[in-house]
């Protein structure tokens, strides 16, 4: 409790001592929009840890090697990655659903355990050292960015584009007859979601002297984890994948007298959240509060397994 | 070289056992069931813990780890899965509902230490440890230039029976018959007069008894039983093996297993490399769904998620 004592007791305090910790959220909250973008438009991407590491790769290494200031870097990294964006989205677009889901997870663990961990110069398993870091200044562009970015998702929800995505998630062969050219749209929200990946792997990158190329930072973990950000905060409003990204990267800290038990406390929250707010904590509509069989008065219900 | 073939499977039956009840609980419900992985260490972590903390025989600690297994599969339904399908969640939901139990299940045995709350479940923490060597009766025979040991060599005609007896119960059965209906086409089921919630369940009983059986014969084999086998050894590659196989695909998902162990073995010796074949486990995986994402068994692929 110590922890939202001093949010509101010492906030300039708090500022300074959870600074890092506040960046984390702010990155963790642009990883949950790019992932909030892809899910938009009806794809369950899990490409994001993957265009991470090439934004976080690339910019580290030109900072090393060509020593280019970071600004440009990080343009870079993010051209980079939407070209690679979008080249792995011309074959894998056409697939829907878990198959996309597996696909992109094909793409991440192919290019972490086959690239990252195999190539010399990203330093293979031991990591990439980064002496240029900067873990405290950061906050400041990386808040900015935040907002810029929540702002940019909201209008482009709100727009032309945010209509067609939500026609094509809705129903694909409905707005397929409408004249909506799906596959174009998929790949605008796929390459935009793969840029927005590697804006925060570059930023996030350079908030620690170290690249971890780990199962948490840029595999499997991490793209359930982005997953659960969006879906457990709800996909549906921008805001949405924001507050579960938030909630997430502060669970430790929510249920800090768990102790050691933090991982099972995080398990049930997960489970009740999803179970009572299927539509996740940010969205339309109440508690989804379902009589169970066993109760009084029970009504005849209708299960629809799938 | 012959050897590396005998590797290869071994370690897909292994990978087949897993994945087969995966697959079947994709087919039935269309849903990853992503608790799969957790029940998989559980199955090798409760057999462990039951013959060294609880001084059992092992094939009785077997038996108990693998109906505890089964018991999850229902804990999974109740827990993860029934609560949403009464909601009509959209499926997404019970990928984070799964991923919430296994959680769960993960961090209650990676806390099970001497003295903690857990420890009648698990002693070890996080460390990983292997059955005394004479727990189970091990002899090794050469024969033509191969090792054979016998624990390894068990686990083919072990998985290769449970596959053959799922198989004929899938497809001769009134049981069989129910679930291939629920699978089709739960609304006609439920009007055919079957018990849609009951075959859901004993989907997942099933499914996580395989589950747990393929966790104690990869922690009898390998040595290495850890809270995190799951997920580092077969959550993904699960994935892989159904995908290869064609989702929701029984036959499919044993050939995939079997197809998997082979492509990973045969990257090792080519690259010599552990984190090569992982790549190229991968890669393959990428390729088939970019080339025939229905797999090479399956029939139809599935429009929605």
């Amino acid at each position: 409790m110590d922890f939202f004592i001093q949010l509101f007791s010492d906030p300039i305090g708090f500022w300074n001592s959870h600074s890092l910790l506040i960046s984390q959220i702010g990155i963790n909250g642009m990883i949950a929009i790019s992932m909030f973008l892809v899910l938009y438009s009806g794809q369950l991407s899990l490409a994001a840890p993957g265009f991470m590491a090439i934004g976080a790769y690339t910019a580290v290494l030109l900072e090393l090697h060509l020593h280019t200031p970071f600004a440009l870097d990080v343009v870079v990294a993010v051209a980079l990655a939407a070209v690679v964006g979008f080249l792995v989205g011309l074959p894998v677009l056409r697939l829907r659903g878990v198959f996309l889901a597996i696909a992109t997870i094909g793409f991440v663990e192919a290019l972490r355990l086959g690239v990252i961990l195999n190539v010399p110069i990203t330093g293979e398993g031991l990591g990439l050292k980064n002496p240029y870091a900067d873990p405290l200044g950061g906050i400041n562009p990386i808040l900015v960015s935040l907002a810029v970015t929540v702002f940019l998702a909201w209008r482009l929800t709100k727009g032309r584009l945010g209509s067609a995505w939500a026609a094509i998630r809705q129903d694909e062969l409905a707005a397929l007859s409408q004249g909506i050219h799906v596959a174009r749209y998929k790949m605008v929200a796929f390459v935009i979601s793969a840029a927005l990946a590697a804006y925060a792997g570059a930023l996030e990158s350079h908030l620690q002297f170290f690249v971890d190329p780990g199962d948490a930072q840029y595999g499997v973990t991490r793209a359930v984890q982005v997953l659960t950000f969006a879906v457990l905060g709800g996909s549906g409003f921008v805001l949405g994948p924001v507050v579960g990204a938030l909630i997430i990267t502060l669970l430790p800290w929510i249920f800090q007298s768990a102790g050691a038990y933090i991982n099972i406390v995080s398990g049930v929250f997960l489970i009740a959240v999803i179970v009572f707010r299927p539509q996740g904590i940010v969205g339309r509509g109440g508690l989804a509060i379902v009589r169970p069989a066993w109760w009084p008065r029970t009504r005849a219900h209708a299960p629809s397994p799938g | 070289m012959d050897q590396q073939i005998l590797n290869a499977i071994f370690i897909g039956s292994i990978y087949a056992l897993f994945a087969v009840g995966y697959t079947l609980v994709f087919g039935v419900l269309d849903i990853l069931n992503l608790a799969h992985s957790a029940v998989f260490m559980l199955g090798a972590a409760v057999a462990y813990s039951l013959v060294v903390n609880h001084g059992m025989s092992f094939w009785f600690a077997c038996v108990l780890a693998i109906a505890l297994s089964g018991f999850m599969g229902l804990v999974i339904e109740h827990v993860c899965l029934r609560p949403l399908r009464r909601r009509q969640a959209p499926p997404i939901a019970a990928l984070i509902s799964t991923i919430g139990l296994a959680l769960i299940i993960v961090a209650s045995i990676e806390q099970g230490q001497a003295g903690s709350f857990f420890s009648w479940l698990w002693r070890d923490g996080p460390n990983s440890v292997a059955f005394p060597s004479n727990t189970v009766p091990d002899p090794t025979w050469h024969f033509a230039g191969l090792t054979l040991e016998a624990v390894k060599v068990a686990i083919i005609p072990i998985s290769i029976v449970l596959m053959l007896v799922l198989g004929y119960v899938m497809r001769y059965t009134q049981v069989g018959r129910g679930l291939r209906a629920v699978a089709e086409n739960p609304r006609a089921a439920r009007l055919m007069g079957l018990d849609v919630d009951r075959m859901i369940s004993l989907t997942l009983v099933i499914s996580s008894a395989l589950g747990g059986l393929a966790g104690i014969l990869f922690g009898v084999a390998l040595g290495d039983i850890s809270p995190y086998i799951g997920r580092d050894n077969v959550e993904v590659r699960g994935l892989a093996v159904i995908v290869l196989g064609g989702m929701g695909s029984i036959p499919g998902a044993v050939f995939g297993g079997y197809l998997l162990g082979l492509i990973e073995t045969l990257a090792v010796v080519v690259f010599n490399n552990g984190n090569a074949s992982g790549g190229v486990a991968f890669a393959a995986l990428f390729l088939m769904l970019v080339l025939r994402p229905q797999g090479f068994f399956g029939t139809r692929l599935r429009e929605r998620i």
